[in-house]
């Protein structure tokens, strides 16, 4: 089953307006799911991972309700037909 | 959301762009500067750092770093003061993977007025990237991105970051850049190499205060009238360079404090600056609650406070190093911001001075720019009967706060 990545508004506009995306396939981690998601929609990309393929601060992604910073980070697994948030973190000044 | 405003200037209009911690603006006006329309918020949300404006080769396109705490930061751009900005897919601007670097935030842009395809910008962690393409795509400066010092710079209170560049106008391949901490570098071989000018400038945190660099550099400014000319900043300390920044001569007289962030050059004017002291880094505000433009004319001799226009009680404020600005015209236009969202701007080269704005969010950069480019930039270099006539009248020489 594929697996639904969610993304927020502002991520929309770079994503042809879709704020959940369908990922065929069984991709097995995050990681994975990810690597799918910049081949869909490149411009995703740069505005959640940076330079080094590391999830940027003030970002989180949630494996149904797992927070993967408190899991395996970019190696927690997928299961079939998961749901993936993308959710900006609660913080700003 | 707020509403967003535009402006539409005409050739030979100035702007003035103002970037504060949650988005754009856009000023304008018509060569008096007397009344100006706001444009923005541009960027709503995102601390920008930085604008610039090129007018280069019949162009007419405003860049500002968007930065976001959750997204990154980018360069973006508007061929229409803001109407519509181009935001690219891929952020442009990146450090490769094998630096183990990550891009922070975008502090400054400069485009070389005899290299109409180059545009310089300078980032945090401190690196330069160069685009020759006007802006399509960016490489770092490997000579200042793979420097010895590099493992020794340490961040300042707003970073470690590149905060200034200064090309020589009459050599292409001669630019100075400047960092907190790190200091001033200067290459003189288009940027394979690099080197520490910092002679004569004190780092007044650190046991030898007269290191080969380290210091706190705030902001250095060309004179636009004598090209080895420099000025300088310091965390603690006003300088002048006459050899392009190989030595460092103090030139703190008749100032409040020694300490401050924004400093400019007079467009024409030989021997003229501004500055705003602030009164010490325990205490970033202007001193005795006045806010006070300092003018020399005579390259730091001595310094003359500007006060006609501006509130001299209470006013208890902050100017960050990169708003404070020039335009091009005659007299000029000289602009600065305050963290507390205030906009001033004289158009009398400083002699009085009138709210443009309050109210906005906290500035962090002002730039100022004409229209289609300006005659007034290549336009006669002599000194006008107003400025003579204060020049005879100029500043005090009482001794400045330091350390």
């Amino acid at each position: 089953m594929p697996v639904t990545v969610r993304i927020p508004n502002y991520l929309a506009g770079f994503a042809e307006g879709k704020s959940a995306i369908l990922v065929a396939g069984s991709p097995s981690d995050t990681r994975a799911v990810l690597e799918d998601l910049w081949r869909l929609h490149p411009a995703l990309r740069d505005r959640i991972v940076d330079e080094q393929g590391e999830v940027r601060q003030h970002i989180n992604i949630f494996v149904g309700n797992e927070c993967i910073r408190f899991a395996e980070g970019l190696a927690t697994a997928v299961p079939d037909g998961s749901e993936v948030m993308i959710v900006p973190a609660v913080s700003g000044g | 959301m707020p509403a967003v405003q535009h402006v539409s200037p005409k050739k030979g209009d100035v702007v003035v762009l103002v970037g504060t911690m949650k988005g754009a603006f856009v000023f304008s006006s018509d060569k008096s500067r007397k009344k100006w329309k706001v444009g923005g918020p541009y960027s709503i949300g995102s601390p920008v750092y930085t604008m610039a404006y090129d007018a280069r080769q019949g162009r007419n396109r405003l860049w500002w770093a968007q930065q976001s705490f959750r997204w990154g930061c980018t360069l973006v751009s508007s061929d229409n003061f803001g109407k519509t900005v181009t935001e690219p897919e891929a952020y442009s601007v990146k450090f490769p993977e094998d630096t183990g670097l990550t891009l922070k935030n975008i502090w400054q842009l400069n485009m070389p007025s005899d290299q109409p395809d180059t545009i310089y910008c300078g980032v945090e962690p401190s690196a330069l990237f160069v685009s020759r393409d006007a802006g399509k795509s960016w490489t770092p400066v490997e000579g200042l991105l793979k420097h010895p010092h590099r493992p020794k710079w340490t961040p300042g209170g707003g970073g470690q970051c590149l905060h200034t560049i200064v090309p020589h106008p009459k050599d292409k391949d001669r630019m100075s850049i400047a960092m907190s901490t790190g200091g001033v570098y200067r290459t003189n071989d288009g940027g394979v190499t690099w080197q520490a000018r910092n002679q004569g400038v004190r780092a007044q945190f650190m046991p030898d205060k007269y290191p080969e660099f380290g210091q706190c550099v705030h902001k250095i400014a060309r004179d636009p009238a004598n090209p080895d000319r420099l000025y300088l900043q310091n965390h603690w300390g006003l300088y002048r360079s006459d050899d392009d920044g190989d030595t460092w001569t103090d030139i703190a007289n008749g100032v409040p404090s020694d300490f401050g962030f924004g400093m400019v050059g007079h467009p024409r004017q030989a021997d003229t600056a501004y500055i705003v002291p602030i009164e010490s880094d325990e205490y970033r505000c202007t001193p005795e609650g006045k806010l006070r433009v300092y003018r020399t004319r005579n390259a730091g001799k001595s310094w003359e406070p500007l006060t006609r226009g501006l509130p001299q009680k209470d006013a208890l404020e902050t100017v960050l190093r990169d708003s404070l600005a020039a335009d091009s015209l005659d007299p000029a236009g000289i602009y600065f911001g305050t963290r507390s969202g205030h906009l001033y701007g004289s158009h009398d080269d400083g002699n009085s001075w009138q709210v443009i704005h309050a109210g906005l969010p906290a500035i962090v950069c002002v730039k100022a720019a004409v229209v289609g480019g300006d005659g007034a930039a290549s336009s006669s270099r002599k000194t006008s009967g107003a400025a003579k006539k204060a020049k005879a009248s100029s500043g005090t020489k009482s001794k400045a706060k330091r350390r």
